[in-house]
């Protein structure tokens, strides 16, 4: 009879565990030999540390695979090494952004920040006098009334891409992205000198939210795009053969389908715009005192806030300054989880 | 099964409906609204180049070509406080150059670390680092440009300074890294550092799109042939995506020099064309217009309108070129 001894599924790709003991022990000399080096010479710092353990650890990783396997794949371990190398120069800037952001804003932080603003307190107070709800309230309104000005224009232009199809979609596809390149500070003179100076001869929040627009409109168009793009279209062909117009199709089956989608498109628009500076120094006015009204009276904002307070440059501005990038970056960071979990769910389903 | 009964309830017969493809009203209209509205894009960048023309044109004509060529800013008054045209004098070579050093240096530090990014996330990172990597890097990309700014001014600046002086002191014999006099605070350098920091994600992320659709079949049949993964790389995905990535540090290109807040934090605006990326003297047109716009009067305005149009048409030009590479790019090869 024979052997019916089951064999066990084997992964020969695996490195198995003498290969790990190298590989540590590579890493392991790497470490060493730049302490060793950085210790010995005039090098300084956390960077030489980095700089030396790099072309250690590339260089031995080189050799050992050079004298265990061949020349093309002790090069294949250098490229492995300057590609990761590569990540990590890229992704080292945002640690150190959102270590110094929670490390030097946490101190200015108070209970008070979201309940008083500014109209009694200059940013060289003590840092627990005063807060940022005129800010909060000004930042607040900026991005509504921009949002209810580019939902509409941003979400007609995805449908014309995805629904109409008409003989001017690489035109617009163009625009868009052309658009979406348009410097913020470009948008902010644009509307100085198309409704500030001729017509409305004010500061107000309403022609910072008009040149917030500006900005948002393109990355509301380009994601609903891709959003309705999803939309199967067994969908639009069901709607349409169930006798529904063109316009009752999109209005009720198209678009409410792609729902999520939409306001994950808003949510991306808003974190595009919440800390948008050039356009709100050039149009905006900066209160410090709670304005209500857009259409009137100077209105303050995040980026207002935390660019006055970096301009002043005593220690207190400044560390209202990071306190204020703090609750900017908490803004940012809520607005793209939230994002990233609405997308999900929809890819999910 | 039930059956269908038909009864008609009188001798009326309905009247046959004519069949059409002709669409109805409602269609019509709801076309119309999306097309009008679709065109917003349109309209709008219209309106920007006719605006900052309009305001713009008497300054840009009394100035003519001096305007792109001259390197002074300066209002001259008489002394009713009238403007005197002969002796103003408004240039903005000086802040074209910045703007253009301080972006490029920004591309050239970013380009490798963007495109060793990509290859990373496509081809090396377990699925799940790549989730969490891609995450970050799109994290990146929507972080306010002030944030940066003040990181780059906190932060950066103070080590950019120490990689400065030893840039200076190993390859100072290279004119373009000559600092005379020693000032290396707020120069080209540090500023296309932040620059970079800003662009990484936007070249990033395309480059990714672009290798991601290199044909699966040519990856397995460079494997079966025997390919280590990165003569992989160097044969196949490279090559493909080669145009894209260039699209993409293009659009970067165009995003780095439309910067304003970030580049204002650690850039001197001084009217000299510098082109010692070290030495701290430079600025570029955005934030030249921010520093000007506050105690600017009636004509000087002007003239930071038409340093706006410069900008807008400088910044199109690139993101389209960029757009039109990234575009012929994706259709390749299939």
């Amino acid at each position: 009879m024979t052997d019916l001894t089951p064999v066990r599924p084997q992964k020969p790709w695996q490195s198995s565990p003498k290969e790990r003991v190298i590989s540590a022990l590579i890493l392991l000399a790497g470490v060493l030999t730049s302490y060793v080096i950085v210790a010995l010479t005039p090098m300084g710092g956390k960077l030489a540390y980095a700089f030396v353990f790099f072309v250690a650890f590339t260089l031995y990783e080189f050799i050992f695979n050079f004298l265990t396997r061949g020349m093309a794949l002790a090069k294949d371990s250098i490229a492995r090494a300057v590609v990761a190398s590569g990540i990590a120069l890229a992704v080292a800037p945002i640690i150190s952004i959102l270590g110094t952001v929670f490390m030097r804003g946490y101190k200015g932080i108070h209970l008070s920040l979201f309940t008083k603003d500014m109209r009694l307190n200059s940013v060289s107070d003590p840092v627990d006098q005063g807060g940022l709800l005129h800010a909060l309230t000004g930042t607040g309104i900026l991005v509504l009334v921009a949002l209810i000005i580019s939902v509409p224009l941003g979400i007609l232009t995805a449908v014309y891409m995805t629904e109409i199809k008409g003989r001017f979609v690489k035109p617009i596809k163009f625009l868009v992205q052309a658009m979406s390149g348009v410097p913020s500070i470009v948008a902010g003179l644009f509307i100085l000198s198309a409704v500030v100076y001729p017509i409305t001869k004010a500061y107000s929040g309403f022609v910072g939210a008009l040149a917030l627009s500006i900005l948002m409109i393109p990355t509301i168009a380009r994601t609903s795009e891709e959003v309705l793009l999803l939309i199967p279209n067994d969908l639009r062909e069901a709607g349409v053969a169930l006798g529904g117009t063109q316009w009752r199709t999109v209005a009720m089956v198209v678009v409410p389908a792609a729902k999520s989608g939409l306001v994950t498109a808003m949510i991306l628009g808003i974190a595009r715009i919440a800390g948008e500076t050039a356009p709100i120094l050039l149009l905006t006015g900066g209160g410090d005192a709670v304005n209500g009204n857009a259409f009137s009276g100077p209105m303050g904002s995040l980026p207002f806030y935390i660019w006055k307070a970096y301009a002043v440059g005593t220690p207190e501005s400044v560390t209202r300054a990071w306190a204020g990038i703090l609750v900017l970056l908490m803004i940012v960071l809520v607005l793209f989880i939230s994002a990233r979990i609405l997308s999900e769910r929809r890819t999910s389903k | 099964m039930s059956q269908v009964v038909i009864s008609p309830s009188s001798s009326e017969v309905p009247t046959k409906r004519q069949l059409t493809t002709k669409p109805r009203l409602s269609d019509r209209v709801f076309a119309g609204i999306v097309t009008s509205g679709a065109l917003s894009s349109l309209v709008i960048l219209g309106l920007i180049f006719f605006f900052l023309t309009f305001q713009g044109f008497s300054v840009l004509r009394s100035q003519g070509l001096r305007f792109i060529t001259g390197s002074n800013w300066q209002v001259v008054q008489d002394s009713a406080g009238n403007i005197d045209p002969k002796a103003t004098e408004f240039g903005i070579a000086a802040m074209l150059v910045g703007t253009i050093l301080s972006a490029l240096i920004a591309i050239i530090v970013a380009l490798p670390i963007s495109v060793l990014s990509a290859l990373f996330l496509n081809f090396y990172a377990p699925p799940f680092v790549k989730k969490i990597m891609v995450a970050v890097v799109d994290l990146m990309a929507a972080f306010p440009s002030i944030l940066f700014g003040l990181w780059g001014f906190f932060i950066l600046m103070p080590s950019a300074e120490y990689w400065a002086k030893l840039l200076h002191h190993f390859l100072g014999f290279i004119p373009l890294f000559q600092v005379e006099p020693p000032i290396y605070t707020r120069s080209p350098f540090i500023a296309g550092l932040v620059l970079a920091i800003m662009v990484i994600p936007i070249i990033t992320s395309i480059s990714r799109e672009v290798f991601g659709q290199t044909p699966p079949d040519r990856i397995q049949a460079a494997y079966a042939l025997g390919a280590t993964r990165w003569s992989m790389i160097r044969a196949v995905v490279l090559p493909y995506g080669r145009s894209g990535v260039i699209g993409g540090a293009m659009l970067g290109l165009g995003r780095a020099m439309g910067e304003t807040v970030a580049v204002y934090t650690v850039l001197n605006v001084v009217y000299q064309i510098n082109w010692h990326v070290l030495l701290g003297a430079g600025g570029n047109v955005a934030s030249m217009i921010l520093l000007k716009f506050g105690e600017a009067g009636p004509e000087e305005i002007k003239a930071l309108m038409a340093a706006g149009l410069i900008l807008f048409l400088l910044t199109l030009v690139v993101n389209s070129l960029a757009d039109f590479i990234v575009r012929q790019s994706g259709g390749k090869g299939r």
